[in-house]
């Protein structure tokens, strides 16, 4: 006897993002890219639409004291991460859908590049490269919101994707975004009751939801990912099951995440019984990624090049019908 | 918790005056105004403003005709008269005849023939009435077997169980104490009755006819039905003590997910 498959029947889609601008939008993008507009879970092709692919954006950081761990810079190699042009076409050629450009030296404490001196980073990575570009702050709110601005300014019409709002200021960015044609990266930590008001404060300010990306803040393989999956999956079936106000595509950071913990970066010397570090590290940044995936993550933000040559091949797979 | 504006009703003198006169402003202002507070469906009555049967064709053609323009939101066709429906219904834009409510049919068996055969043909909604030509029952059970009569005669009609939105009947509290928890036993019953399980709906200022605080009884008897299952209601969406305890009924049931805005989400469905 026929086994009967059953299916869920959702009542909407998660909203798509358009990442870029080309010139015959308005910008200098060799192309645009789509984004989210799941109709089911990630990758359930046999009970709704998946349109578009999940991307890899990959991180360029402007810190000029970059304290990222020996084994990942050598992997990019040293000349290459003092130079964020450099950098990003590097990413292109391993495989890049986009860049992530952080801007970790507007931090006083990682080199304090003005605002002016970050917008002008921001053009000369869209110089280097046509990739579609996303743009986060350094995470120091008080400097943040200026460099920002700033940025959003420099790179109007080219529709970048800028972060990170957060519930206790949001606002300026918000208006920066608005103004400058840019959709809005909108954390929160890992809370979904925070990630749903925030969304909606921010549509108070008559941002279109449709260019607004969330970000949960995952975390790293065996540092709670089961919890962030959890999130994940909690916020994508309200948003199917009708909840406007979280059917927006996801973003994480996954080679932040991955990247803090030895698992990756520990030496083969000091932990023999891990194997191999120049897999491992890889490894633990692809699996988490793999695990982003499944929660309905749109856009990984990335480091290692093998890590990204994997899940890139995962994607492939798992998009295939 | 949905919400079927009841205001554009001819009950109402604004409307009833609106209806004779052919003047559409009180309908298109309350359509509005309900939309905006938060309904998700405008149910048209005209009641007491006709005289006989076939002014009754005509005024729901025409308030079909002034509404349907003015809002986003499906109509529910409220009449007695079911060639008054199903002329309406003929009128309905195809983007919105699937979400149309029929309203309403009793568990009888001519009448349950005729309004689900015009839902099959034009693929809408009904509201089902668990009475019959006798009358409301008292019992929840009594209710419970009408319901099933209701979904047994849609099925054979071809109308699916989750285009029905069954409503088990309250009556006023002042004088028909004994019913308001038998409706709440059957609400429970009814959707367990098919998969998918129909729908449930409540007339609910029934419950507080004549009573000096209908609003309080209202939303606490909202609450109540909530928790058994209870999907919509036909209530005042300008009532903000009444949407406030809607929307809370949403999260307390973890129907959706919490957030500090989520009263004022509940009734911006057109975010």
């Amino acid at each position: 006897m026929a086994v009967q498959i059953l299916k869920e029947k959702y009542a909407q889609p998660v909203r798509a993002f358009k990442l870029g601008n080309t010139a015959e939008e308005g910008g200098t993008r060799g192309y645009s890219l789509t984004v989210g507009g799941e109709g089911t879970l990630p990758f359930q092709h046999y009970e709704g639409e998946n349109p578009n692919k999940p991307i890899v954006a990959m991180e360029v950081n402007s810190n000029k004291q970059l304290d990222w761990k020996d084994t990942l810079v050598d992997a990019i190699g040293k000349d290459v991460v003092a130079d964020p042009a450099k950098w990003a076409q590097f990413n292109k050629e391993a495989g890049a859908d986009a860049i992530y450009l952080k801007l970790d030296s507007a931090d006083p404490d990682k080199g304090g590049d003005s605002p002016e001196a970050c917008a002008q980073i921001a053009k000369d990575v869209l110089a280097a490269v046509d990739l579609p570009l996303i743009v986060a702050g350094s995470g120091n709110a008080t400097v943040d919101e200026e460099v920002l601005m700033a940025v959003a300014e420099a790179t109007k019409g080219e529709g970048l994707l800028l972060g990170f709002a957060e519930t206790e200021h949001y606002k300026a960015l918000v208006a920066a975004c608005l103004g400058n044609g840019h959709g809005i990266i909108a954390r929160s930590p890992l809370d979904i009751n925070i990630c749903k008001q925030l969304n909606i404060l921010i549509g108070e300010m008559n941002m279109p939801m449709e260019r607004i990306v969330i970000d949960p803040l995952v975390s790293s393989v065996g540092y709670g990912i089961e919890y962030a999956y959890s999130i994940m999956e909690r916020g994508r079936i309200g948003a199917l099951t009708g909840d406007k106000t979280l059917a927006m595509p996801l973003i994480a950071t996954v080679g932040f995440e991955a990247w803090r913990q030895k698992e990756a970066w520990g030496t083969t010397e000091e932990y023999a019984e891990w194997g191999e570090q120049s897999q491992r590290g890889p490894a633990w940044e692809a699996t988490t990624a793999a695990a982003c995936l499944q929660g309905g993550v749109d856009i990984l933000c990335m480091r290692h090049p093998d890590a990204v040559k994997t899940i890139k091949h995962q994607i492939d797979a798992l998009m295939t019908k | 918790m949905k919400i079927i504006g009841e205001r554009c009703n001819g009950m109402f003198l604004d409307i009833r005056e609106g209806i004779q006169k052919r003047d559409p402003q009180p309908l298109i202002d309350w359509a509005k105004k309900q939309e905006e507070m938060g309904a998700d469906w405008i149910d048209l009555n005209a009641g007491p403003a006709c005289a006989n049967e076939a002014e009754r064709v005509e005024a729901m053609k025409w308030m079909v005709e002034v509404v349907q323009p003015a809002t986003k939101l499906p109509l529910a066709l409220d009449s007695t008269n079911y060639d008054a429906i199903e002329e309406g219904l003929k009128l309905i834009d195809e983007a919105h005849i699937h979400d149309t409510l029929i309203n309403s049919v009793p568990c009888e068996q001519e009448k349950m023939d005729r309004v689900f055969a015009m839902a099959a043909e034009f693929g809408c909604k009904v509201v089902c009435l668990t009475m019959d030509a006798k009358g409301v029952p008292q019992e929840a059970e009594s209710r419970v077997a009408m319901a099933m009569e209701l979904v047994a005669n849609a099925d054979m009609a071809g109308v699916p169980s989750d285009d029905l939105y069954i409503d088990p009947l309250i009556l006023p509290c002042n004088v028909a104490q004994f019913h308001c928890p038998e409706v709440l036993k059957a609400l429970a019953q009814i959707k367990t009755l098919a998969d998918p399980a129909p729908n449930t709906v409540l007339g609910l200022s029934n419950v507080s006819q004549k009573s000096p605080d209908r609003s309080l009884l209202n939303r606490t008897y909202l609450a109540m039905g909530a928790s058994c299952g209870l999907d919509a209601v036909i209530a005042d969406p300008c009532d903000d003590a009444l949407m406030e305890v809607a929307a809370s009924t949403e999260v307390l049931l973890n129907k959706k997910i919490y957030a500090d805005s989520y009263v004022k989400v509940y009734r911006e469905k057109n975010l």
